[in-house]
């Protein structure tokens, strides 16, 4: 790949006629240069493809279920973390408010309100967290890795207290349970709707384009006349609203919800899903598809791993040094791209 | 060019005990290009600011079209068509050209997603730009694509397509190469030309601007000392007023 585009540098460089049409090879090897979304695809398909050679079941029916789940939850959280992280901020807390909402819902629920209801009152808490994270970050200027990181803390602790530290077992009509990600397959679509309309809003709309510009110039944006602390807080209940959602999903799943479910654990795997889909840290740049595909690749690392008798410690230490990889990866390719098209 | 566009008259700034600027007095003609020139701290900036509604004049008035205004913030500025175009041109790296170009003004689709026009955008930017004289290779790069000369190009563009009748240029040459600086002067000699918009260029590189400027004014410690047509002076001229000011600061310091 690199040598590909090595090669180019110097021919599309000695003449400007463009019309001239470049080799296959060289056309796909620039493609993927230039698309940080088609590199770790193709992560992940070499990674099937180990895997399934060292342990033959990992395509079985159940397997891909399995995965599919784990990919689809990360998924659905790294979507709103990415564009937190675009903004120019960062979300910790949302991985509590995932354990929140489904008790929510499920207290909504015993006190009367029907199942529609109860689960819009779950996305609302989301939308609460959302609207304090932003506003104590935007507006009282502290920043957002603080902001959450309290938020973190309290929503635990607020999600403890209300369940007295049990799980709950709610029980709704078996078509909302079917709707709302009571299968792998229900669940898996919701994050592929998640990720297409997010990824959509990111590149055609006005409001994925301001925050861009909040994230890659908060002092212009402003300049311009941009409102980039409403773009902020939005972005925040964005977030919370999908980790909310992402729990929901998870709880009529497995007809359980968990206070200790979630929390650091998953937050960290939708940022390192966002990192390794090529989302960066720095604000202004990232995708949606990326980090869909991020968290099926690490679905994948995960679950390969497990099948293949790897222990949870080793997986872990993978998992770290794959984050790192994937960084320098990204960080020379930029470097490649920027020679490529500085011409 | 008999119209008289920006006036201001007999402004002063005081920051707490600092006087930034004294009775300046300053007429910008439809179509004309004014040089604001001045050391670093000469209240070049403080004027400008005032222009943009970000500072208040102390006293003074300002007119605008003939009409006396208050400029009460830099959005109401605009809104007149006073445009400021800043050093760091609030454009945005990790976007490209054309969008860049109607941030905060797209055009769009419509709808509650409110979907982005980018053929339109697309189409006008390039128009803008061709006519405008402002040569880059594509407007589908992103920012962060270009030198120097070019984002400072666009910048103005940007302006000059939100209907700017009165451009603020600040250092636009600053930190720039010769041929860097050329390009964009030539994007100013170009909208001379047309003689819509006026122009006022803030510089203390005087000889940079020299040539685009159809006057000139100079700032020395907040005074407003030297008003002149470019034709009737020269930088030999401009160059002894400044040493004039050094050798007189140099005594000052002596005594």
């Amino acid at each position: 790949m690199s040598t590909e585009q090595t090669n180019s540098v110097p021919a599309s460089k000695s003449e400007p006629e463009r019309t001239q049409r470049p080799g296959i090879l060289r056309r796909i090897g620039r493609s993927l240069l230039h698309s940080r979304e088609a590199s770790i695809a193709i992560a992940g398909i070499l990674l099937v493809i180990y895997f399934q050679s060292t342990a033959p079941v990992f395509l079985s029916p159940s397997n891909i279920s399995n995965l599919a789940v784990f990919a689809a939850t990360t998924a659905i959280i790294a979507a709103g973390e990415v564009m937190v992280i675009i903004a120019g901020e960062i979300d910790l807390s949302v991985g509590q408010v995932y354990a929140l909402a489904p008790f929510v819902m499920f207290y909504s629920h015993q006190a009367g309100v029907p199942y529609l209801l109860a689960i819009a009152l779950g996305l609302g808490v989301g939308i609460v967290v959302g609207l304090i994270n932003g506003m104590i970050t935007v507006l009282l200027r502290i920043p957002s890795f603080i902001t959450t990181l309290g938020t973190f803390f309290f929503i635990n602790g607020f999600t403890l207290s209300i369940s007295g530290g049990f799980p709950v077992q709610p029980e709704a009509d078996p078509v909302i349970v079917t709707l709302f990600g009571g299968n792998a397959l229900s669940q898996f679509l919701w994050a592929v709707g998640v990720t297409v309309l997010l990824q959509f809003v990111l590149v055609k709309t006005r409001w994925g384009l301001h925050t861009i510009a909040t994230g890659g110039n908060p002092i212009g944006a402003a300049e311009v006349g941009i409102k980039t602390t409403r773009i902020k807080i939005g972005n925040f209940v964005l977030c919370s609203m999908l980790g909310g959602l992402a729990g929901i999903l998870d709880c009529f799943r497995i007809s359980s919800a968990d206070p200790l479910a979630g929390g650091a654990d998953i937050m960290f795997m939708a940022i390192a899903s966002s990192v390794i889909g090529g989302t960066l840290l720095t604000g202004g740049s990232g995708t949606i598809v990326g980090a869909f595909l991020g968290a099926v690749v690490l679905g994948i690392l995960k679950d390969g791993f497990t099948l293949s008798g790897v222990s949870a410690f080793t997986f872990d230490m993978i998992l770290g040094a794959a984050i790192l990889l994937t960084m320098l990866i990204n960080v020379h390719l930029s470097r490649l791209r920027a020679a490529g098209r500085s011409v | 060019m008999s119209q008289e566009v920006l006036r201001t008259e007999n402004v002063s700034k005081s920051f707490g005990r600092v006087t930034a600027l004294r009775d300046a007095s300053i007429r910008l003609m439809k179509g004309e290009v004014l040089g604001l020139l001045g050391d670093n701290g000469a209240g070049k900036s403080t004027l400008m600011k005032i222009l943009t509604g970000f500072h208040k004049p102390t006293t003074g008035k300002i007119y605008f079209e003939g009409q006396e205004v208050e400029l009460k913030s830099v959005s109401h500025a605009r809104s007149l068509g006073i445009e400021p175009v800043y050093q760091d041109l609030a454009l945005i790296n990790e976007i490209n050209v054309y969008r860049n170009m109607f941030l905060q003004k797209e055009l769009m689709r419509g709808g509650f997603l409110q979907i982005l026009d980018d053929r339109t955008m697309r189409e006008r930017a390039k128009e803008q730009l061709k006519e405008m004289g402002v040569n880059i290779p594509s407007v589908d790069v992103e920012i962060s694509k270009l030198s120097g000369g070019q984002r400072q190009a666009i910048a103005v563009a940007r302006s000059v397509y939100a209907n700017a009748k009165v451009l603020l240029l600040d250092e636009p040459t600053a930190a720039m190469g010769v041929r860097e600086s050329a390009m964009i002067l030539d994007v100013i000699k170009r909208l001379k030309e047309k003689a819509e918009v006026s122009v006022i260029i803030v510089a203390h590189n005087y000889a940079h601007v020299f040539d685009v400027c159809d006057r000139l004014n100079l700032l020395q410690n907040g005074r407003i000392t030297f008003d002149k047509a470019t034709k009737e002076t020269s930088i030999e001229e401009l160059l002894n007023l400044v040493l004039h000011e050094m050798r007189e600061a140099r005594e000052q310091i002596r005594r």
